[in-house]
């Protein structure tokens, strides 16, 4: 060590090199395998919906001689529309199911083979017939909703190879309906009722739109309140807070929301707007207000970021023709920073969009077929339906959850879209 | 620069010679183009030598056909206005210039006459050889006693831990540090005044036994008193490594400094014995920026 | 008058404020030599008449809805027979909700008895006299207010000024609604904790090594029988965030340390976000992600190699929120490690350490502290994380560290316990608020310690 360039240092370094080069490589690696292992989690978790979910968006039909004639269908001929809201198109359904199984005998059987058709399917019947009258009287060919259990053989979705105890698709079912695919009487269509109808018991006659609406409402209660609220709540700590303590305390508490659990959130939206002000169960009305509550951190903080960001010599020009310094924020700093806001408010929303947990506590979870009509109206939101609908046993609704999430991630992938398009362009300013 | 090649081998006696026949081919050369550097940047005993280093930051151009050689065993100093180049020059001789995403260097630089820019040649060894140190006093979070050991430690030089104590005692003796932190070893490094945390780093780099150290505005964040104390060391340190130092401080560079070499927008303009340079500067920008005109 | 039309005449007033407030100033300048005489534009006497017209009357609007219905309520209970008036609370409720929803309109009064209906009709009435008096001190508070503001208008009023004060009260006022919801959550949850700790002792909550709140409905005393022990809760939730971390740490750590030190721009520009799509995705499709796919993988895993792991494991809920909790990692490393200066980077690479050494020996003991700080911040999200668990984790309470089982955490029996048909008042919805107030404390202090520990370190090195 006496001489500093002393060659025996160089031989030294140049004998471990090859270790350490050897260490650097697998450590480069272990960062690629760090990020593949996230890329691998988010193509499996995508992947695997998407093809559970696929099969929800077409639904079977199976063609059914039907005999709507007045007698079976216990009307008189010429019924007016009231009465043919009493008729019984479920007898004329199974009567038609008989007549193209006439093998079909015993009691149990005929069960079995009723069930090849779905509930709604009596709706569906009675609802042609009300738009188109003259059909009373004939006998038609009509294609109606499948069972769900029927269509999921049909899907394809049915493991034959298993013991027949095993499965819920029995072989007399799937014997039927080989003979009427045999025959062209099946046929798959765009599952238009998972976008028009609301919740079902029955997984084939349920849908999204109830759900659907719910969110908007409670999504345009969240935004109408925590956008405001938000977006002026930035503005003063920005631009008028005097430093104190009390502005401290602000932003601490500012701060710690952003980071308290959602659930309890929900625990105040139960004690307070619930319990407290009586304000009507599971309405979106409540639903929006806790979520508004929830997201009102993001959009403060993410509001001051676009505040901070314009520069101050704009601020400075204003000022300097004499306006207020309310009249600069109004008029000069907020229209700058609107994209930045408008694009933490995005972010906001699509957090509140995907948000369940504090409305399991308001009773959001509901059970509901009507589409609300209001802010006040009983009703559940997307995933709320989607944690509605893990939870039922039928396979039926485990394509129509992933189905739901689909069309949820798109709503989120829409809206992230959007922020970062409002950012691409905010930035090129 | 078609001259380079034909001036490679040529040996120049007596770098303040400007009668010397192949200095008045430079002088035309600069007549014509004025990329030519005035004076001799080659030397007899060169321990390293940069020729026409020309260094990219994406498209743009921050060094200009730069060549200059650092003799054995003495103090050379760069000086020019800030964004000149001199500091992208120094980085280039132990290849810091590798760390920043789009930098392209051009040219050939040598120590000891191997190519350090050739791909056999790795930056490990080559940093460990040609030890920097930086602007800011810069020490690891860490305690004295580890940010000296932490060179050898990585590069496996010490076999036990007495003969780590021994290398860390000895650097920071010659950074002229031991007497004031010898009690306190253990404490952090950040927490020593401006001045011995600059004396902590070039310890740590001079506990690598490197055979060039270059400073960068070593003494730029310091106090004068602190200055004057790094200025004495790398004074004393001259007797053993091979200094480049780059300094804003023309009196600096007066007073450590054999040679110096005044860089001006990505170009070397002139070079030659210090005294030389301050007393008699050939060029009128080295002239303008030595009597202060600008800079 | 319902509050919807109370609403809008109220608006209407105010316009009206507004115009009489600006022609009030401007009749008042041009009898003293022109607008330049006014201190303030017109249109800011007409802002602060509407401001003064308003902000009375709206305060009185919500006194009077606040109390509306617990005021006719009592006044309704009050005349009803003694007999009914001693009725335990929750009949008396109900008695009462078929006479309101009779009164509203809602049910019809088929199944009410005589002395209902007659409730019913004191309640319209007592509702409808209500209403006219709030309508009537809304419009007066209104009148007098814009009157107050028009009487004292003169040129010299510093009409702008004070509408801007006005102003920043309503924006202090919306970012003082940080503080009144931290205080909601903390008095909701606190409020009801005490009434449980009054049943059910603080010791045996934190120290009991039993939950089961069901029993509680079954024996019909209070909650003798139940058995409220936390620290079953406790080790499940701390098992399943503890797969979690095993999981997120090392790979979002890993990832922010090659994103930012060994990737090239542009892989780091595609890669980044489409990892933080990880964290955008709802948490319920995680919770269906780790219940329908994850679980019954690692169960069917478990047996091909003679494990038996429990259909609800800790282990899937873990590791799928522990995916979710990735990108979390991610970021904020990424953030901490670049908030280490350049210089040390430099000076560790400038002595020759290779890249590795350098991550490893300078920059991540560097940014120890800033990393410790942004765990605690995931481990809090873990700890918080309701849906993942409630739809993947099991609902009994185990006391085991054993990940293959099932555990059971503090957000599912919160989610279970409030959910569904709930009586209130009873130790199971009390039992829910008291572990609402453990788990907002606990991820308080984690939050609290993290938000620090990381602004500490932010600040040493700037």
């Amino acid at each position: 060590m006496s001489n500093p360039s002393s060659p025996d240092n160089t031989s030294l370094i140049r004998s471990s090199l090859k270790k350490r080069y050897a260490r650097e490589r697998r450590f480069k690696l272990y960062g690629l395998l760090a990020v593949l292992t996230g890329f691998m989690f988010l193509f499996v978790l995508l992947a695997d919906i998407v093809i559970k979910g696929t099969p929800a968006f077409t639904q079977h039909f199976i063609q059914v001689t039907i005999d709507l004639d007045p007698d079976a269908l216990g009307v008189a001929p010429g019924a007016s529309a009231e009465e043919l809201q009493a008729a019984n198109f479920g007898g004329a359904i199974k009567r038609g199911l008989r007549e193209m199984f006439p093998d079909v005998t015993s009691r149990k059987d005929k069960r079995a083979l009723y069930r090849m058709i779905s509930i709604g399917a009596e709706y569906d019947l009675r609802d042609l017939l009300l738009e188109q009258p003259e059909l009373l009287g004939q006998k038609k060919e009509i294609w109606l909703r499948a069972h769900s259990e029927a269509g999921s053989y049909l899907k394809g979705q049915v493991d034959t190879e298993l013991a027949e105890e095993d499965r819920k698709v029995k072989n007399n079912l799937i014997g039927w309906l080989d003979r009427l695919e045999a025959q062209g009487k099946t046929e798959s269509r765009f599952n238009v009722a998972f976008f028009t109808s609301g919740d079902s018991r029955e997984p084939e006659l349920a849908g999204i739109k109830a759900a659907l609406y719910g969110s908007f409402f409670t999504l345009m209660v969240t935004f109408c309140l925590a956008f405001p609220i938000g977006v002026l709540a930035a503005v003063y700590l920005e631009e008028f807070a005097p430093r104190n303590r009390l502005t401290d305390l602000i932003e601490i508490n500012i701060n710690n929301l952003a980071a308290v659990p959602s659930i309890v959130f929900g625990l105040l939206g139960l004690a307070v707007f619930i319990n407290f002000f009586e304000m009507p169960r599971s309405a979106p009305l409540v639903g929006g207000i806790v979520l508004s509550l929830m997201t009102l951190p993001t959009i403060i903080i993410t509001s001051r970021a676009a505040i901070q960001a314009v520069p101050p010599s704009i601020r400075q020009a204003a000022l300097g023709v004499g306006a207020s310094q309310l009249q600069t924020v109004f008029h000069h700093v907020l229209p700058v920073a609107m994209p930045g806001i408008l694009t933490g408010s995005i972010i906001g929303m699509a957090q509140a969009l995907g948000e369940s947990a504090p409305l399991l506590m308001i009773g959001m979870v509901a059970f509901i077929m009507d589409v609300p009509g209001g802010v006040s109206d009983p009703s559940t939101v997307l995933p709320v339906q989607i944690f509605l609908w893990a939870d039922s046993p039928e396979r039926g609704f485990m394509e129509k959850t992933s189905a739901a999430i689909m069309v949820l991630m798109g709503f989120l992938i829409l809206m992230n879209a959007v922020a970062i398009y409002l950012r691409r362009r905010f930035e090129t300013h | 620069m078609s001259t380079v090649a034909s001036m490679g081998n040529f040996s120049s006696k007596g770098t303040a010679d400007k009668a010397d026949k192949p200095q008045q081919a430079l002088d035309i050369n600069h007549a014509a183009d004025d990329h030519e550097t005035i004076g001799t940047p080659w030397v007899e005993d060169a321990k390293m030598s940069a020729r026409n280093v020309n260094v990219f930051y994406g498209d743009k151009q921050a060094i200009m056909s730069v060549s200059l050689d650092i003799g054995r065993n003495e103090v050379v100093a760069m000086i020019g206005p800030s964004g000149c180049g001199k500091s992208t020059f120094l980085r280039t001789l132990n290849r810091m210039n590798d760390i920043i995403p789009g930098c392209r260097v051009e040219g050939n630089i040598t120590l000891d006459n191997e190519d350090i820019y050739q791909s056999q040649q790795d930056t490990v060894l080559l940093r460990a050889r040609v030890g920097m140190v930086f602007q800011k006093p810069n020490p690891f979070p860490k305690s004295i006693y580890e940010n000296v050991a932490y060179g050898p430690k990585i590069h496996g030089l010490a076999h036990s831990n007495a003969e780590m104590d021994e290398i860390v005692e000895k650097s920071l003796r010659r950074a002229g540090l031991f007497n004031e932190v010898k009690d306190q070893l253990d404490k952090p490094g950040t927490g020593l005044s401006g001045g011995q945390q600059q004396r902590l780093c070039i310890a740590r780099a001079i506990a690598v036994s490197p055979e060039v150290i270059l400073m960068d505005e070593p003494c730029s964040a310091l106090d004068p008193i602190a200055t004057a104390r790094i200025e004495e060391l790398i004074d004393e340190l001259k007797e053993k490594y091979t200094i480049a130092i780059v300094t804003h401080s023309m009196q600096q560079a007066a007073r450590v400094s054999q040679r110096t070499a005044y860089f001006h927008l990505g170009k070397l303009i002139e070079v030659g014995d210090t005294k030389e340079i301050f007393t008699n500067p050939q060029h009128h920008l080295t002239e303008n920026y030595i009597t202060g005109r600008f800079g | 008058m319902q509050t919807p039309s109370v609403i809008i005449v109220l608006v209407a007033l105010c316009l009206a404020s507004f115009f009489f407030g600006r022609k009030r100033s401007e009749t008042l300048a041009l009898r003293e030599g022109g607008y330049s005489s006014l201190h303030s534009l017109p249109k800011h006497y007409g802002y602060m008449a509407a401001a003064w017209a308003a902000i009375p009357a709206l305060l009185i609007l919500l006194v009077f809805t606040v109390s509306e219905d617990r005021y006719i309520q009592d006044a309704v209970i009050a005349q009803l027979p003694g007999a009914i008036q001693t009725l335990p609370a929750e009949q008396l409720g109900l008695y009462y909700n078929q006479v309101l929803g009779f009164a509203q309109g809602g049910i019809d009064g088929q199944e009410l008895d005589e002395t209902q209906l007659s409730a019913a009709r004191y309640y319209q009435q007592l509702a409808s006299q209500f209403s006219m008096v709030k309508a009537a001190g809304v419009f007066l508070a209104a009148l007098i207010g814009c009157l107050l503001v028009l009487k004292g208008i003169h040129t010299r009023l510093r009409a702008r000024n004070h509408v801007e004060s006005i102003i920043q009260w309503v924006l202090f006022g919306c970012s003082f609604i940080a503080v009144v919801t931290t205080l909601g959550i903390v008095l909701s949850v606190l409020f009801e904790a005490i009434r449980f700790f009054q049943v059910i002792p603080l010791t045996d909550f934190l120290f009991g090594l039993e939950w089961s709140p069901q029993m509680a409905i079954r024996a019909d005393q209070v909650a003798a029988s139940g058995s409220f022990g936390f620290v079953p809760l406790l080790v499940g939730t701390l098992l399943i965030s503890a797969v979690a971390m095993v999981i997120a740490v090392p790979v979002g750590l890993m990832s922010a340390i090659y994103l930012s030190e060994y990737a090239t721009r542009r892989f780091r520009a595609i890669t980044k976000p489409v990892l933080e799509i990880l964290a955008g995705v709802p948490t319920v499709v995680y919770g269906f992600f780790a219940a329908l796919t994850v679980a019954p993988f690692i169960r069917n895993l478990g047996e091909s190699v003679g494990l038996s792991v429990a259909s609800e494991s800790a282990l899937a809920a873990g590791i799928v929120m522990g995916i979710m909790i990735i990108p979390f990692v991610m970021s904020l490393s990424d953030d901490i490690i670049n908030a280490v200066p350049d210089s040390l980077r430099e000076a560790s690479l400038g002595m020759g350490a290779t890249l590795n050494e350098t991550i490893r020996k300078v920059l991540l003991p560097a940014a120890l502290p800033g990393i410790v700080g942004g765990i605690l911040l995931a481990v809090s999200r873990a700890i918080g994380e309701t849906m993942i668990v409630v739809m993947a984790a099991g609902l009994s309470a185990k006391l085991t560290a054993n990940p293959l089982e099932a555990v059971t955490t503090i957000t599912v029996q919160i989610v279970t316990l409030l959910v569904g048909d709930q009586e209130f008042d009873s130790p199971k919805t009390m039992a829910a608020f008291a572990l609402g107030l453990v788990l907002f404390f606990v991820t308080l202090l984690l939050n609290v310690i993290a938000l620090y520990v990381v602004r500490r370190y932010r600040e040493q090195y700037e």
